[in-house]
């Protein structure tokens, strides 16, 4: 069936971008903000570097920098893991607490951010370049809200007592696994830190974070509120530096017990190897992904198209669950594809302080070659560039919106990771093709079908290989569900009540009695 | 209509003030707001889980911010200590409420591997309008322990607090109100049992009633609810709970535990350790200690803050116990300390020790809910916890001793929704507590309290190929 592309009625309405935020509530932010704290995090206390060593974080909107920070190296990651360690020995104050006490600071530290929650998306904005219409309308909130929600968990994960054979009772506990390290990454760094500490804290663990050296300011901020709200030293350390040095230091500690990592498949894998040849410690990884977003010609087409590009386009395409392969059923492709040119074009690139910006620069200058290497190979490759395709501003990292049609599945912009504003959208005919297509990639993390039909949706749903399924929407999150990927997107997940698992021993004791009885 | 009962201080007798008294047409006006409230696509339907914690987060933050003016008209109106009521009541409101705040976006219902091509999943969904009736022994915490639950859940709740004890839990509406709680999901009406509690145990549009309070009533509850619209019960009721005390438990420990098991609250508690079983190698010194630390106990003005024990919350409850005091010497019991009232203002008992205490005195098999300490002996095992199981209530029970075995026994043996090891009243919201038998159906608190306020809906769609 041809649709015609004139058949929906004008004028389109003017839809805000999925993060549903009002303008007129969002203070004006000073693009300028003060950096309090640029040393390491140890023990509840500044510290330098041992070996003196700064870097320097860069503003990704102008190229400029912002300031130098101390670098972690090995020497700091051993300072932080005994001081970890010590914090989590038997009978210290973080170990004897109530684990309802646990949560109530969680819960103290939420309402410190949600305090400061104005000056953190500032920070977050001027480190990472994300427009502070979001940082401060959807990451700081969802970050408060993390917070909150493991704070509720500490005093409700629970062991279970179990009816064993013979005359014996027998109980689990659920005990923190010890001192946990984290290394997170730079697209989401206030979300990130959330995502990891608050689990771990709420299940009595001791950290070791490494934060991404592209984006260290905002970490360090909420390490001073994890002081002032009265958590004892050393629960929490963060250490700012490369990945090859501290990070490398932390994955391969023989005393840290687990390590939590999201990042880069490539990286992946060097964590997990790393874990074997050290002493086994658990390890946990979000990874990347190049995840199918599936539109059915039934789908509604206005909805399906914004939220495609909202999919795609959003944090400047840095989403490890970025919808970078789009499959649209064969007769409404072209109209989509109009469409979806139409709203990138349309796209409002520019200074991220300013209120009306959507798309601010990509993190940084590595970033920056890597997407334009990628958008050269699509060109190459023989893919349609229907719009965009090049720098977007004369400094800074700015990229224009990109759009490829006509793209082939065995392509590199279809099977790589891109991790920029380039969106490619295929065609297929029908649903058990495009499920095989779609699930035709190492990766796994997330999904997305278009569809009003309730067979076609659970068809789908059911059938795609990730570990997030989104239907008639993308990229919704919450703290209360699970997160993480199929394959090499990654093992274990994120949020939700099974996030927990993540951060727990089981240890199961069995006491004899003289007379079991049900 | 119009109506005013008065509320008073049990310390001297006297009025506080004036309190409006609901009746049937109160009671209905309140249901239908709450109904109204739960109504589909209303505010309170529509709201997010995690927002619904934020409210109960607030109103725990609000108590808190009020907790020194809670605790002084909670003591002046039940006559509890002001400094434990400080200290354990407040606190364990706000923590029964923050605690019930963090539950509420984790109420996980499961999707299912059933058999034949569907998708399966459960929804638990909140009941509906709650009624909530509860007692006058702890006002404040009893609210939390009700209002937490019910609405973590979604329900909308319709309270009635006990007509001796109205006034803190007016002051929590107020809070309610300042914490954000839309209109009709929180409604609190002051009132009597016969009246407005009968009015919400038999109301056509009420969906659920929990009550607190003794088993006389809830047994009146519970046939209420099958008159009527069979509406879903739970019931805390009252106990007679067995406190046994073997010969190698630490003496000091065993003697102040039980102390403060049977007269903590004078004596006022659903959990008293009312039956103390002693065996019978330590049993004279038992006795000997428990006495002297009786005639130790400070009763006074709730206000001092050297206090430990104020007065019966009411003349009529104070007559209660002094009646069955009269029974326990009458029936052949030997009266150790006490027995009499204390003062001429107020409605205070002295702490009351009976030892050589058989099982079947009325003091022993029915529960006095005063400062009565009641001391036995036993000789085996196997005896005591016969003994202990012989009664139809089954709220708590405790042993203390050091041999893990003899722990292990006790605690299987006993028909009691609460054992206790080497303590007494060690109660936290994270664990479940409700009673055996008479002592009442179903459990409060802990993840076990949720179940009580959720309807369980299975959803079964047709799918085209049901694959794992």
């Amino acid at each position: 069936m041809i649709r015609t592309v004139f058949s929906r009625s004008l004028p389109r309405l003017s839809r805000p971008p999925a993060c549903h935020y009002s303008a007129g509530a969002i203070p004006e932010p000073c693009s300028q903000p003060e950096v309090h704290y640029d040393k390491l995090f140890i023990n509840n206390q500044w510290e330098d570097a041992a070996s003196g060593k700064t870097f320097p974080t860069i503003n990704p909107a102008t190229g400029e920098v912002i300031c130098q920070v101390a670098e972690a190296d090995v020497a700091d990651v051993d300072k932080a893991v005994k001081a970890a360690r010590d914090a989590f020995r038997w009978g210290s104050p973080w170990r004897r607490m109530d684990a309802s006490h646990r949560g109530l600071l969680i819960n103290r530290l939420a309402d410190a951010i949600e305090r400061d929650s104005a000056y953190l998306a500032e920070l977050e904005t001027l480190d990472n370049g994300k427009p502070y219409a979001i940082s401060y309308t959807v990451d700081l909130p969802t970050v408060v809200k993390c917070f909150r929600y493991y704070a509720g968990w500490a005093d409700k994960w629970e062991g279970k007592t179990i009816p064993i054979d013979g005359d014996y009772f027998c109980y689990t506990r659920h005990e923190p696994i010890g001192v946990c390290g984290q290394i997170i990454p730079w697209n989401f760094p206030l979300l990130m830190q959330a995502w990891k500490i608050a689990p771990a804290l709420a299940t009595g663990n001791t950290v070791v974070m490494k934060v991404a050296e592209q984006t260290p300011l905002t970490a360090l901020y909420v390490a001073s509120l994890i002081k002032e709200v009265g958590f004892p030293e050393g629960v929490v350390n963060i250490l700012q530096g490369m990945g090859p040095s501290a990070g490398a230091a932390l994955a391969r500690h023989m005393d840290v017990d687990k390590l939590a990592f999201t990042g880069s498949t490539e990286v992946g894998h060097l964590i997990q190897q790393a874990s074997g040849s050290s002493n086994l410690k658990k390890v946990t990884l979000e990874l990347g992904g190049k995840s199918p977003n599936i539109i059915l010609s039934d789908a509604n087409m206005e909805d399906a198209v914004e939220q495609a590009h909202f999919g795609l386009f959003f944090n400047q395409g840095q989403c490890c669950c970025a919808g970078s392969r789009t499959f649209v059923q064969a007769d409404i492709y072209d109209e989509f594809v109009e469409r979806s040119v139409e709203r990138a074009r349309r796209r409002v690139v520019g200074n991220p302080f300013d209120l009306k910006t959507e798309q601010g620069p990509q993190v940084d200058q590595e970033q920056f070659n890597k997407i334009l290497g990628y958008i050269s190979s699509g060109k190459r490759e023989g893919a349609k560039l229907m719009c965009g395709g090049g720098v977007a501003a004369d400094r800074g990292y700015f990229i224009q919106p990109t759009v490829f049609g006509d793209v082939q599945d065995n392509m590199t912009i279809a099977r790589e990771e891109i991790f920029g504003p380039v969106m490619q959208i295929m065609k297929f005919k029908t649903l058990e093709e495009v499920v095989t297509r779609a699930n035709d990639t190492k990766y796994g993390l997330a999904a997305a079908v278009f569809t009003k039909d309730i067979d076609k949706a659970s068809y789908v749903s059911n059938g795609l290989r990730a570990g997030t399924v989104w239907v008639n929407c993308y990229d919704v999150f919450a703290s209360q569900a699970p997160f993480g990927g199929y394959k090499s997107s990654g093992n274990g997940r994120e949020l939700g009540e099974y996030g927990l698992d993540n951060y727990t021993e089981v240890k199961t004791v069995i006491t004899k009695v003289p007379q079991k009885n049900s | 209509i119009g109506k005013v009962f008065p509320a008073y201080n049990p310390a001297t007798g006297e009025q506080i003030c004036e309190v409006q008294e609901a009746d049937k047409a109160d009671v209905d006006k309140a249901v239908q707001s709450a109904r109204v409230a739960f109504s589909l696509g209303s505010v309170w339907r529509r709201m997010d889980a995690s927002e619904r914690g934020r409210l109960l987060s607030k109103l725990a933050d609000l108590v808190e911010r009020d907790s020194v003016y809670l605790a002084t008209i909670e003591s002046l109106n039940s006559g509890k200590p002001f400094l434990p009521t400080l200290f354990l009541d407040l606190q364990g409101t706000i923590k029964t409420l923050r605690y019930f705040a963090g539950y509420a976006d984790k109420i996980h219902g499961t999707s299912i591997p059933m058999d034949g091509d569907y998708l399966t999943f459960t929804r638990y969904e909140p009941i509906g309008v709650c009624g909530q009736i509860i007692p006058w022994n702890f006002p404040l915490m009893m609210t939390a322990w009700k209002l937490g639950p019910a609405i973590a859940c979604g329900n909308t709740v319709v309270l009635k607090p006990a007509e001796e004890t109205p006034l803190t839990c007016l002051y929590m509406a107020a809070l309610v109100k300042e914490a954000g709680f839309p209109p009709g999901v929180i409604n609190i009406l002051p009132g009597f049992g016969p009246t407005a509690g009968a009015a919400i145990a038999s109301h056509m549009g009420i969906d659920k009633v929990a009550f607190t309070g003794s088993t006389e009533v809830g047994k009146l509850i519970q046939e209420a609810a099958g008159k009527s619209n069979l509406k879903r019960v739970t019931l805390e009721l009252g106990g007679k709970s067995p406190n046994i005390i073997f010969a190698d438990a630490d003496l000091d420990l065993a003697v102040e535990q039980a102390h403060q098991g049977v007269f903590f609250n004078a004596g006022q508690c659903c959990t008293a350790g009312s039956r103390i079983f002693v065996e019978e190698p330590i049993y004279d010194e038992f006795v000997r200690r428990s006495v002297e630390r009786a005639k130790r106990r400070i009763v006074g003005n709730p206000f001092d803050p050297t206090t430990e024990q104020g007065p019966q919350v009411s003349r009529e409850q104070q007559n209660r116990v002094l009646g069955f005091i009269q029974s326990g010497i009458s029936e052949g019991a030997k009266m150790e300390c006490g027995g009499k009232a204390l003062g001429l203002k107020g409605f205070f008992i002295e702490p009351t020790v009976f030892s050589n205490v058989k099982d079947d005195m009325r003091i022993a098999r029915e529960e006095i809910f005063g400062p009565v300490q009641l001391i036995m002996t036993f000789k085996t095992i196997e005896e005591v916890i016969e003994r202990a199981n012989n009664t139809d209530y089954g709220l708590v029970a405790a042993v203390f001793t050091n041999n893990i075995n003899k722990a292990m026994t006790i605690t299987t043996a006993m028909q009691a929704g609460t054992v206790w090891i080497n303590c007494f009243n060690a109660l936290s919201t994270q664990c479940p507590f409700g009673g055996y038998k008479m002592s009442g159906n179903g459990r409060e608190l802990g993840e076990s309290g949720l179940k009580e306020y959720s309807e369980v809906k299975t959803i079964t769609m047709k799918m085209v190929t049901k694959n794992s």
